[in-house]
């Protein structure tokens, strides 16, 4: 973490290098998955985000409300089951940092970009899929937004 | 034929795509541990561009290790291509009467599409101000909040984290309050 460790591939082995470039298709294939499943569940309309802010549909609520149901079933049978991640590994969950301030201050920023322009991280990338090109406009400042936050982070209450 | 075109184009029930959602959590477990999140690639993209020179430390780290991240989002970029634009929707999204007046009171018209014409028109400066403001937001607020929808809202409570409660609740209070208070303000201002 500190300053210097910025040499890539040194702990890349030949016989791993396959299995690292797999590996990677497979998120790439997942992320294909999930940008399908955010358009045909219209999580990345604006209409429906707007919809969901204002109480005026069941649509959006009952399509978080399965998914982190069905997500909570099948991980917790995941985890039971014993079965091993694709690398051998048991699987496991990493906790979210304690505390609350940050999630209280971070999450109602966050939250009143979304209600805004009616995009998430997600919907970025898939509008920009979509050839919704002025959500460039947003990208370059949500990364704006992000280095900011990487500026101040010690001032900031967490 | 053309039956097929209609099932590729059409939208799913919430029955349908939020089950599919909530599967991509244990999926990427499964995939090789990794928690499930989107937003940590802008991070990822700051630690990219930025010359080491001007690079706070929250951006020095091997960012390398966390390519399947960056993998992902060129996945949802894909995904977007595909059933956004080669196979989109030609009809409107199906909103409640309620919604669709909503969205005619913020003086805009529900189209087909994703994001209403009136929030992408760029010859007006105003949505370029909405756009910048609403990205800032995002940007600053999801990292400083650890995590987005897919980090908190669908990972963080599948997995039963009580900071992902909190965070999402208050992504909740967040958008209530800018979709309610900020936005027809801001329409009132750049029609």
């Amino acid at each position: 973490m500190t300053g210097t460790s910025s040499i890539p591939g040194v702990h890349t082995e030949p016989s791993s290098t396959t299995r690292a470039a797999t590996g990677l298709l497979l998120y790439l294939l997942a992320g294909l998955y999930f940008g399908v499943v955010l358009v045909k569940s219209e999580a990345a309309s604006w209409y429906r985000i707007q919809e969901m802010f204002r109480f005026e549909s069941f649509h959006m609520f009952g399509l978080m409300g399965s998914a982190v149901f069905t997500g909570m079933v099948t991980t917790m049978l995941l985890r039971r089951s014993g079965l091993k991640s694709r690398d051998g590994q048991t699987i496991r969950v990493t906790d979210k940092e304690k505390g609350w301030r940050r999630y209280v201050f971070g999450g109602l920023t966050f939250g009143m970009g979304w209600g805004l322009a009616g995009v998430c991280p997600g919907p970025i990338f898939v509008l920009l899929g979509a050839g919704v090109w002025p959500i460039l406009v947003v990208l370059a400042f949500a990364l704006l937004g992000t280095y900011l936050y990487g500026v101040l982070k010690d001032k900031l209450p967490h | 034929m053309t039956e097929l075109l209609d099932l590729l184009r059409s939208p799913w029930p919430w029955y349908v795509g939020g089950p599919l959602i909530g599967l991509t959590v244990p999926l990427l477990l499964w995939l090789g541990n990794k928690g499930f999140g989107i937003s940590a690639n802008l991070r990822h993209a700051c630690a990219i561009l930025l010359p080491d020179s001007a690079k706070p430390s929250f951006f020095r780290y091997d960012w390398r290790k966390e390519r399947w991240n960056l993998m992902f989002a060129g996945g949802l970029v894909l995904g977007g291509l595909l059933t956004g634009l080669i196979f989109a929707n030609p009809d409107p999204a199906r909103l409640s009467a309620a919604g669709v007046q909503s969205v005619q009171e913020l003086g805009m018209q529900v189209r087909p599409g994703l994001v209403p014409a009136e929030l992408t028109d760029l010859s007006n400066p105003g949505v370029w101000l909405l756009l910048a403001f609403s990205g800032l937001l995002v940007g600053f607020g999801t990292r400083y909040g650890g995590g987005c929808t897919s980090g908190h809202a669908i990972t963080g409570l599948s997995t039963l984290q009580g900071p992902s409660l909190i965070a999402t609740v208050s992504f909740f209070v967040g958008g209530i309050l800018s979709a309610n208070l900020l936005l027809p303000l801001f329409m009132a201002v750049i029609r």
